[in-house]
């Protein structure tokens, strides 16, 4: 049967923001797959406290100062990543490299505090099991921590290398709402490692 | 350079963008650019192939086991040999075959059917392939150097931490759930990208063909659900290499917390498997009736039912480990509610069946045997769902036959439905009827003869995962009849084999739709070109080809770069041409590298760290964003 | 129609017949209940039979006549969609009768299986026998608590039940997860280490049944099985009055040879024999050892010969399991086995 053309889809763009755009689902299903290991991973923190008391075993939670420290550069870095996913959808240069450089100290320094934060948690991994559930929530989130400063950190090279198309705006949007996730994931973790140790004293 | 529409385009015109396309979408025939093919049919049909080695390998186990099981307190094959095969049965099947090849026809399917040309995230679709086939060598390749893992598919703690298995096997068991969990998240992530964004215009979810929407639900509970097995498996690991305490009961961890992460993704797992056989058995009773499906709506909420209860069920796996009674009445509660979508579909394919004009093809056939068997392993589990019965039937032969009753029942036959159906599309020729008789016959006879007996010994007290067992109890008979059955299905698998490799060289020629079915994979070449469709298919009714008048299609993708149309979720119009990706042996390196950090991994706890670096160095490479050219104006020519 | 039954109608029958002998009868068999608790359970087996089994008839019903009516199709062509068919109307009540009566099964059973649980729950547990069991790679160790630590009763491999008494068994482990189940008698029960877990058994009938593992637990999980024996009330007294003395003392020269042989090898560190030297708690006590149904969990009958196949070299039994191979020579293997054989 011979096609009967009725439609011309040549002059729509190629290239757009959020859910318009193919990157955008992948990046949400990448969420949705770490916010469920997250989710898991802090029930296993509850079904495993639910056996031990004293909980931490040895009475020592983590050191507060680090990880509230590391808190609150992490809530402070959302008005940076804001500020960037609006000049990056606006598609303006200079403002786009800016905030991505930005970013990417952040996301550096944030590295450096976390590092402290693995040595002020007063339990090894291999411990006992509070000690094996602590470190693995706060391995995991290093992980994303980690995987999204080097995306920003390659965006930010190729910012600087190139002129940016609207496709590039929009890779760093994405990256941008990844970074929420990043941000807002840690808030539930830092509620259990630090405080809900101590609420139960 | 507009011209006037509707019109119909010439044949000159025709041959011209043909030529065109192949140039921009072909895959070359050299080595390196087979290594490098980003094509979803050719990345899919090579899951497929592979999925079906693995099925046929953990075949020749089953049927190791029967041998050894014909006979009372025999010696044929001793206790650490069994063990390591009869984990590896389930290992293969579950891990190896069952999901991967799902996932595996609908990499190649799901792009057809919603009328685009490549799937959403091509290169990572061919990373996918490659870390699943490391994965599955892996594995293969410790079992037959003794060191395959051996404390069953689901591998409970203690026996599978440090110190009840020493040595690597359990390493590669845990590691191998890695590879191919990573795999099958790979591709879920596509197909929701897929089917979200790319279905033809007029394709709007309510027109959506019941394949796709069983694709779409299943990957939404891959993406919930085996995050929990990864966790799992990754907790198992490091307690073994580097001395944590998850499951240690002295040191506060709780052999029941690895039970709850597996089941809560291991019940999922098996709706994950059963679901896109509903798709496919949808499609096959749709083409075979000559009719769509009756009530539909009620199907795709029956799928979208199935698929959000299927996570509220898992506990019934622990009912014999002393958890709270309340509870546990929950989960009977649960488990019993979920036969009422599956029930409700069941009405629904027979409906249609009753209502349409059946033409019994082997595909149909295949999914009679389908209704047959599953609903039997549907109500077995039904009174498995009663924790008193639970209790009496749980780790015994009843469960055996129970789940192979609703997996084979439920996800082999029809995907052997499936490959009888889509078998031409694949490859441009129809397998042989006579020979698909023979095939369905045997596989349904040698089934029922290897797994209902199964039912009885249970019952008759005979637990499962036994490499021998006494004489005087009874047993032996129903043992021997279960092994005569399984050799039965291993000549009907043999059939189908041969079927393919005739069919292959001298089959009847297929053409484009020779069922004259109504989805829009029929709607293009048997096999498809290398861009699937010349022009994007404009979509009017539910089943898209059998709307009267001519076919509507739109132009005005470029031939000379890749481009998918993107359309809006809701009401599939037109809305972006989004650049698809080119040839790329990325994927490839990055899968290499991948499988040297994993394996490094479970020899050295250092590797974790180092072995991540040539990954990322892989990734980087791969996901630079591209210099793209000035996309010029339109301009067909 | 002949008068001498087909071949096939032969093989048919002499299935059924298989069938019926092998699932309702048996010494290991969950459809042949001795116990309240197996009983109970049958009967919702038996309502989950009769109630599934209707419901898949109806299913094969359906599809058969909607198979059957497909032999007089006519034409090829499609159906159309959109159009309204004849039969929409009448499929459609069809299906919300469907729907009723499977939401209704459902519900029927759900309650059914609700009210099992709770009579099991509920089961009376006074003047009940409290043993506690505790499994390890490949064995159960059995103590019959008693009311004084002096009435302490500990074997292995073996349950003696008093008929009409309900038993509560208390149930860990010492290395991996393991299952406790004795079909005849009621369902079963995970042994997890770090956790308790309880069981109750009523047995009704006397006789002698077979238990087994129902957990996967390692190399040797196939021959990890219980003899039960249910027992009128006097015979369970008599023979927990005989469990209580001590082990009897060696009676012939042979016999003090083995057990000379027992005390200086190694054999005192893993297993015990009460009113001896040997004190190990690795492997099972010993102290009856000759009054019991089977020997290593189940392998084998009890007899002279199996003791002495599984001292000369366990591992020809039980392949695997944790009891090394002592060298012997055949004279003193004759008179280890004399001197266990003895331990009546």
């Amino acid at each position: 049967m011979k096609p009967e053309i009725v439609g011309d889809v040549s002059s729509l763009p190629d290239a757009a923001f959020s859910h318009r755009s193919l990157i955008w689902w992948g990046v949400l299903g990448f969420i949705l797959i770490e916010g469920t290991a997250f989710l898991l991973a802090g029930g296993s923190y509850f079904f495993l406290m639910n056996h031990t008391t004293p909980w931490p075993p040895h009475r020592v939670p983590p050191d507060l100062l680090i990880g509230s420290a590391f808190t609150a550069l992490v809530i402070a870095s959302e008005l940076p990543n804001v500020w960037t996913d609006r000049v990056a959808h606006a598609e303006r240069l200079l403002p786009t490299r800016i905030g991505l450089g930005i970013m990417t100290l952040i996301g550096l320094a944030l590295l450096v505090l976390r590092w402290y934060e693995f040595q002020a948690l007063n339990v090894g991994w291999d411990d006992n099991a509070y000690g094996s559930i602590v470190w693995a929530l706060l391995a995991l989130h290093t992980v994303h921590l980690l995987t999204d400063w080097v995306d920003t950190l390659v965006l930010t090279v190729f910012a600087f290398m190139h002129d940016l198309k609207r496709t590039h705006y929009s890779d760093v949007t994405d990256n941008c709402l990844y970074w929420h996730f990043v941000a807002l994931a840690w808030l539930p973790i830092y509620a259990l490692l630090y405080w809900v140790p101590r609420m139960l004293k | 350079m507009s011209a006037v529409l509707p019109r119909e385009p010439g044949a000159a015109e025709i041959a011209a963008l043909d030529a065109q396309l192949e140039r921009t979408w072909g895959t070359g025939r050299g080595l390196w650019e087979r290594l490098s093919t980003v094509d979803h049919k050719i990345v899919g049909r090579r899951y497929v192939i592979t999925g079906f080695v693995f099925f046929v390998l953990a075949g020749v186990l089953a049927l190791m086991m029967r041998t050894q099981l014909m006979q009372p307190d025999s010696e044929l094959i001793g206790p650490d040999r069994y063990n390591q095969i009869f984990t590896m049965h389930g290992t293969t099947m579950m891990f190896l075959f069952a999901v991967p090849i799902m996932e595996a026809m609908a990499v190649y399917l799901v792009p057809l059917m919603c009328g685009t040309r490549n799937i959403s995230f091509p290169r990572l679709n061919a990373y996918s392939y490659w870390v699943y086939l490391f994965g599955g060598i892996m594995i293969w390749v410790a079992f037959l150097l003794n060191v395959g893992p051996e404390t069953g598919w689901f591998s409970y703690v203690p026996l599978a931490g440090p110190e009840f298995s020493p040595g690597k096997r359990t390493d590669f068991w845990a590691q191998m759930i890695t590879f191919t969990e990573v795999a099958a998240l790979a591709v879920a992530v596509e197909l929701v990208a897929t089917i979200m964004k790319q279905r033809a215009p007029g394709m709007t979810l309510s027109r959506m063909p019941l394949f796709l929407w069983s694709m779409l639900v299943t990957s939404l509970m891959i993406i919930i659900a085996m995050p929990a097995v990864m966790l799992a498996s990754s907790f198992l690991i490091s307690d073994r290499l580097v001395g944590t305490h998850f499951f240690n009961p002295v040191e506060g961890g709780d052999a029941l917390l690895w039970q709850h992460l597996f089941w809560f993704f291991g019940h999922p797992e098996v709706y994950i498997i059963f679901l896109p056989a509903l798709g496919m058995v949808s499609s096959i009773v749709t083409t075979f009736s000559r009719r769509t499906i009756f009530a539909y709506t009620l199907m795709v909420l029956a799928l979208l039912a199935t698929g959000v209860l299927a996570f509220g069920l898992w506990v019934h796996h622990m009912f014999a480990t002393g958890l709270p009674r309340l509870g546990s009445s929950f989960y009977t509660a649960a488990s019993m509610m979920i036969a009422i979508p599956s029930g409700l579909q069941i009405f629904g394919w027979i409906a249609t069946l009753w209502d349409g004009k059946p033409r019994f093809k082997s595909p149909l056939l295949f999914v009679i045997g389908f209704i047959v068997i599953f609903v039997l392993g549907g109500l077995t589990g039904v009174m498995l769902a009663a924790v008193p019965l639970d209790l009496q039937a749980h780790d015994t032969y009843f469960v055996v036959a129970h789940f192979h009753y609703v997996l084979i029942g439920g996800a082999v036959f029809p995907l052997f439905g499936a490959f009888y159906y889509w078998f031409p599309k694949f490859t441009g020729r129809l397998l042989s009827e006579r020979l698909g008789r023979w095939n369905f016959w045997l596989f349904f006879i040698g089934f029922n003869v290897t797994f209902f007996p199964m039912h009885i010994l249970g019952l008759a007290g005979m637990p499962r995962r036994v490499y021998t067992y006494p004489a005087g109890l009874g047993w032996e008979s129903l043992n021997r009849l279960s092994s005569i059955g399984a050799l039965l299905i291993g000549v009907s698998v043999l059939l189908f084999i041969i079927n393919v490799v005739r069919s292959l060289r001298a089959g009847d020629v297929a053409g484009d739709n020779p069922w004259e079915a109504s989805t829009l994979e029929w709607a293009t070449s048997s096999p498809p070109p290398p861009y699937n469709f010349m022009h994007v298919p404009v979509v009017t009714g539910r089943e898209a080809l059998w709307v009267p008048g001519p076919r509507q299609v739109m132009e005005g993708l470029s031939p000379s770069h890749r481009e998918v149309l993107c359309t809006t979720v809701l009401t599939a119009e037109p809305d972006l041409r989004q650049p698809s990706a080119m040839p790329s042996s990325w994927p490839l390196w990055a899968a290499l590298t991948t499988a040297l950090w994993f394996i490094g991994s479970i020899f050295d706890a250092r590797a974790v760290i180092w072995g991540s670096i040539p990954v990322a160095i892989c990734l980087i490479g791969w996901l630079w964003p591209t210099h793209p050219e000035p996309f010029r104006e339109r301009g067909l020519a | 129609m002949s008068a001498h039954p087909s071949t096939w109608q032969r093989a048919c029958s002499a299935i059924a017949l298989t069938v019926l002998v092998v699932g309702c009868s048996g010494r290991q068999a969950a459809l042949d209940p001795a116990g309240d608790q197996a009983a109970t359970i049958e009967i919702l087996w038996t309502l989950m039979l009769w109630m599934c089994g209707f419901m898949y008839l109806l299913v094969l019903i359906f599809l058969g006549h909607a198979l059957w009516r497909a032999r007089h199709v006519l034409s090829s062509e499609p159906v159309p969609h959109g159009a309204q068919r004849p039969a929409e109307r009448p499929l459609r009540m069809a299906l919300a009768g469907w729907f009723g009566l499977i939401v209704g099964g459902l519900i029927v059973l759900s309650l059914g299986s609700f009210f099992i649980d709770r009579s099991l729950a509920n089961a009376r547990l006074d003047n009940a026998i409290k043993i506690k069991i505790t499994a390890a790679q490949w064995w159960w160790k059995v103590e019959y608590l008693g009311e004084t630590p002096a009435q302490r009763v500990a074997t292995a491999n073996e349950l003696r039940l008093p008929v009409g008494r309900p038993a509560l068994l208390e149930l860990q482990a010492e290395d991996v997860i393991h299952s406790f189940w004795i079909p005849n008698l009621g369902g079963k029960q995970d042994l997890i280490p770090g956790r308790i877990n309880s069981l109750l058994l009523t047995p009704r009938r006397e006789g002698e049944y077979r238990g087994q593992c129902a957990e996967f637990c390692g190399l040797q999980h196939a021959k990890m099985a219980l003899d039960a024996t249910v027992v009128g009330e006097r015979d369970f007294a008599a023979w927990r009055q005989q469990q209580l003395l001590p082990a009897h003392a060696p009676s012939t020269p042979e016999q003090l040879r083995g057990h000379e042989i027992f005390m200086s090898g190694p054999c005192a560190s893993c297993h015990q024999i009460v009113g001896t030297p040997a004190a190990g708690q690795n492997g099972p006590n010993l102290t009856h050892l000759a009054s019991r149904r089977t020997i290593a969990a189940g392998a084998r009958p009890y007899s002279f010969e199996a003791l002495r196949d599984w001292l000369r070299d366990p591992h020809t039994i039980k392949p695997g399991n944790h009891m090394p191979q002592v060298q012997l020579s055949n004279s003193d293997l004759h008179a280890l086995t004399s001197y266990l054989d003895s331990l009546k």
